[in-house]
């Protein structure tokens, strides 16, 4: 393996999240927040002494195979997050590393899970860099740097694989770092647009900043304990829901918005399904739920709401999910499981994977009845070539062994049986929230540090689909 | 530029790896997995389907695309994916036909179908190893500013009189004016100073105006007249066997070709006049001592097979051949080669891939690029460019002593009207000059970028 282009990206990457990093500093500085300039200044030198290090000579050796991609990028997330913690700890706004880390990854990864009972407490500028750690890692550190690139010589399409969602990766364009600047382009404006229209429904700028953050990586914190619920305003409601399901749509299609290939958008199954399982899920729960709330209208609101925000993997609540019925709560887990759209921000299987499986399935069926018989799997009416069928089949065994594997794990802790599988599904789907303790008015602090460590690796595991976490490990041994 | 590649194979994949540095290119191949392997591999876009849809072509750009390339294992169907181009509004096309039987038509083909170019691998690499025996000494020749300038490339041999001599004193020995602009020594590309000797087993790569060159090969083998290839043997006759035999009566030379199947030997001998065709396995060595394949004056090996290429040749080699010449297919191989020391090795691939590069920079002109040539030498390692200089620099003027030069770059000669200037310190840039230049670094476009 070529360590020492492993080593220039981890620089490349870590200087991004170094520069990041003093963000912060300028609104504690603005806040008036001044013990701030330590906590974030010393990781952020570190971090940038450190990329410096790193890159200080070019490896002469750029070749980059899919391992070297895969354990870069794993070896990257994982030492951000370990870095973006320090703040945290530095300040004492979070008491042990491990919680700090948890909180982190939990931001890097837009899971949304939190281990503070009062969020409330914490200070701006700490709050800021908890937002940022969503956005930065919605869109992914790794895209940011190819955006950043003037020109490449590397081979960057097995790195974009390892951090890119999706069964299918492509670039948009014929070069990557134009493809990244398309992306990051359209992500930028769409979240300034969020923080626009927030801004202008009279909430406070740095509100509406942490907000879009929140939203815009399908991440999930909130400055306030009870989240969205607090500005108990039905307008920022609808501007997050529209949002989040916005974030949570593969980017490609706005590309092809804006080169006007209208045919494309309108005929993408994925988009169609992501959307009907929406309208599905909030039908079948506004109607479980109708007993719960006063009227029609504020169940079937509060029940779009929260499958919104739980298919796109973000983890607002609007209202408390605990007292739902256990049949709502069941398909609330469910859909954490289909997650967003292959290519968005937001987590889970993606839905492009799970049409593929169901699909495949279905031509199982169609084996039996007709053993002979010979059917293609269609996506947009194209046929799926093979290997991406049999990538989202083992993705998707991986997936649960794994799953299974973290649910054993986690219930040496105190938890009952549906808290540990919750704690599990929200984490390696990057959700937020589960049931019991960890509704969404609850939070993780409950844990022991082995259980914490452990679902950090759930969280990374989810947000960069298994295999780079795994090539990091294995690594050694098939050298 | 906006380049769209037609076939990933050899020569699309080559062409892709070129030209992904500075172009926005995108592939499409029917094959899936070819597809992969090369956008894993390359900056490009790749689209898996025929490239006979226009869905496909459109989804690939079409419509933008400054150039069109089809380089399928189909004559048929490149020629119609460059029309099919053209009508959806591609600028250039340039499409690989190997089929001879399209060789009376290339001109109808550019005029009335308006494909820009048509490359003809066989036919150029038969062009190059032609060129290759009429220097018996030189192992490759290729020429600049419309055939004023000779770039050769020169095998020093033991007992040679340029071993053991400095460069400094290469002029006033030889009393011609040559210059030694790049030298392989093992595996380091060197680009020599005044004070660099030259060994036994260096490669150099030399300019000269054309006189000079005959002139050159003339005094480094004083028996340069008695050494011309009088009789050559090719073994294999595809393609490149039949233009090359073509090119060879042209000279005058005793052909004599040795092929395998029946049937095409009919055809050659039905098509070709004056020279001998044997049918039988020029790899069986009662064929070859029957046909006295190592009297000849040049033996060239062409069957498919590119192993059995360099076997043929090493046996003829050891066997007391002046001059023997390899066809090589896969450029991995060529690498070994070098190692075995045959020196003569013709792949029509790059060959292929070095002319529509540049056509490439040549199209460049209009954006503001000034490349008129390119080659690329030593396995890609080192390019040979000429540029024009169009306009009035603040380069042009002033003696090259005083410009400074960046690292790995060398001014060849510099070709004003008709005359042929190998340049010294004094020397200096007019406007309408052709600068070759050799540089071990890639991607100049430009005269002003060799200067620091």
């Amino acid at each position: 393996m070529n360590y020492r282009i492993i080593v220039y990206i981890m620089g490349q990457i870590l200087r991004i999240v170094g520069v990041c990093m003093l963000l912060p500093i300028f609104v504690g500085i603005y806040y008036g927040e001044h013990h701030v300039i330590a906590s974030f200044g010393i990781p952020s030198a570190i971090t940038i002494i450190i990329s410096l290090l790193f890159t200080l000579k070019k490896p002469k050796n750029t070749a980059v195979f899919s391992m070297e991609g895969f354990v870069s990028v794993a070896a990257s997330w994982i030492a951000m997050s370990a870095i973006g913690a320090m703040p945290f700890v530095i300040s004492g706004e979070i008491n042990g590393y491990i919680n700090a880390l948890f909180e982190t990854v939990s931001g890097f990864t837009t899971t949304g899970s939190t281990v503070l009972a009062d969020v409330e407490k914490m200070s701006r500028s700490c709050m800021f860099w908890r937002a940022f750690t969503h956005w930065l890692g919605g869109m992914g550190v790794l895209m940011f740097v190819l955006a950043m690139m003037s020109s490449n010589d590397m081979r960057t399409m097995h790195m974009m694989r390892a951090e890119c969602p999706g069964p299918n990766v492509g670039r948009l364009v014929s070069k990557s770092t134009f493809s990244a600047r398309i992306l990051y382009g359209i992500y930028i404006v769409l979240t300034v647009s969020e923080i626009i229209i927030l801004a202008l429904l009279k909430i406070p700028l740095y509100d509406s900043v942490i907000l879009s953050f929140s939203s815009a990586g399908t991440g999930g914190f909130s400055m306030w304990n009870d989240s969205v619920g607090h500005y108990n305003s039905m307008a920022v409601e609808i501007v997050t829901a529209v949002f989040v399901i916005i974030f949570g749509v593969n980017f490609n299609l706005y590309y092809f918005l804006i080169i006007r290939k209208f045919s494309a958008v309108f005929k993408n199954e994925e988009l169609r399904t992501y959307l009907c399982v929406i309208a599905g899920a909030t039908a079948v729960i506004t109607i479980a739920n109708t007993g719960i709330y006063n009227s029609f209208g504020e169940s079937l609101w509060k029940s779009f709401y929260m499958v919104a925000s739980t298919i796109t993997s973000t983890g607002f609540a609007n209202t408390d999910t605990s007292q739902w019925s256990q049949f709502s709560q069941t398909i609330l887990l469910m859909i954490m499981f289909v997650g967003s759209c292959a290519g968005s921000t937001g987590g889970g299987m993606k839905v492009s994977r799970i049409i593929i499986i169901v699909k495949t399935g279905i031509r199982e069926l169609k084996y039996i009845v007709s053993p002979r018989v010979v059917a293609s799997i269609k996506l947009d009416g194209k046929p799926v070539e093979k290997d991406v069928i049999r990538g989202a089949s083992n993705y998707f065994i991986l997936f649960m062994i794994i799953y299974a594997i973290s649910i054993i794990l986690i219930s040496h802790d105190s938890c009952s049986i549906e808290e540990s599988i919750s704690a599990v599904t929200t984490c390696m789907n990057n959700i937020g929230f589960g049931v019991g303790q960890f509704s969404t008015s609850g939070n993780f602090s409950g844990l022991d540090s082995f259980s914490k460590i452990l679902l950090c690796f759930d969280m990374l595991i989810g947000r960069l689909e298994i295999y780079p976490l795994i090539m990091l490990f294995a690594s050694k041994k098939t050298h | 530029m906006d380049i769209i590649i037609v076939g990933g194979g050899k020569v699309g994949g080559a062409l892709a790896e070129v030209l992904c540095h500075e172009h926005n290119v995108t592939v499409i191949d029917r094959n899936e997995q070819r597809i992969n392997s090369i956008t894993n591999d390359y900056d490009i876009k790749g689209i898996t389907g025929n490239c006979l849809q226009t869905a496909n072509l459109e989804e690939a750009g079409v419509g933008k695309c400054k150039l069109f390339i089809a380089v399928t294992d189909s004559d048929e169907v490149n020629i119609l994916s460059c029309l099919i181009a053209k009508k959806m509004n591609a600028h250039h096309c340039i499409a690989r036909v190997r089929n001879p039987e399209f060789d009376q038509q290339l001109v109808f083909m550019r005029e009335e179908l308006g494909i820009s170019m048509m490359v003809n691998p066989d036919f150029n690499s038969a062009n190059e190893i032609a060129k290759v025996l009429r220097y018996p000494e030189a192992i490759n020749i290729e020429s600049f500013a419309k055939g004023r300038v000779d770039l050769a490339e020169i095998r020093i041999t033991n007992g040679s009189i340029l071993e053991n001599l400095a460069l400094s004193q290469l002029s006033r020995r030889l009393r011609l004016d040559v210059l030694i602009c790049a030298v392989q020594r093992g595996d380091e590309v060197i680009i020599p100073n005044g004070s660099f000797v030259l060994h036994a087993g260096d490669k150099i790569h030399m300019t000269a105006s054309h006189r000079n060159m005959v002139r050159f090969f003339k005094s480094i083998s004083s028996a340069y007249r008695e050494k011309r290839v009088k009789s050559a043997v090719l073994i294999g006759g595809g393609r490149v066997g039949y233009h090359l035999a073509q090119q060879l009566r042209e000279m005058s030379v005793k052909v004599k070709i040795i092929e395998i199947d029946p049937k095409r030997c009919l055809e050659l001998s039905e098509r070709l006049s004056k020279v001998t065709v044997v049918c039988g396995d020029g790899t069986n060595q009662d064929v070859i001592r029957e046909e006295r394949v190592y009297d000849a004056d040049a033996v060239v090996s062409l069957t498919g097979i590119d192993e059995e290429n360099i076997l043929l040749s090493l046996l003829a080699k050891n066997n007391g051949v002046e001059k023997v010449v390899t066809k090589v297919n896969r450029m991995n191989l060529m690498q070994l080669s070098e190692t075995l020391n045959l020196d003569s090795i013709i792949s029509p691939k790059s060959i292929t891939v070095n002319q529509i590069l540049q056509y490439v920079r040549a199209k460049q002109n209009s954006d503001g690029n000034n490349v008129a040539t390119l080659y690329r030498l030593v396995n890609d390692r080192m390019e040979a460019i000429e540029f024009v200089v169009r306009e009035h620099k603040d380069y042009v003027g002033i003696p090259l002593k005083k410009l400074k030069l960046r690292s790995g770059i060398l001014i060849a000669s510099i070709v004003r009207g008709n005359e042929l200037i190998i340049p010294k310190g004094d020397d200096f840039l007019k406007v309408n000059d052709s600068v070759v230049v050799v540089t071990t670094n890639r991607g100049f476009g430009d005269l002003k970028q060799i200067f620091d």
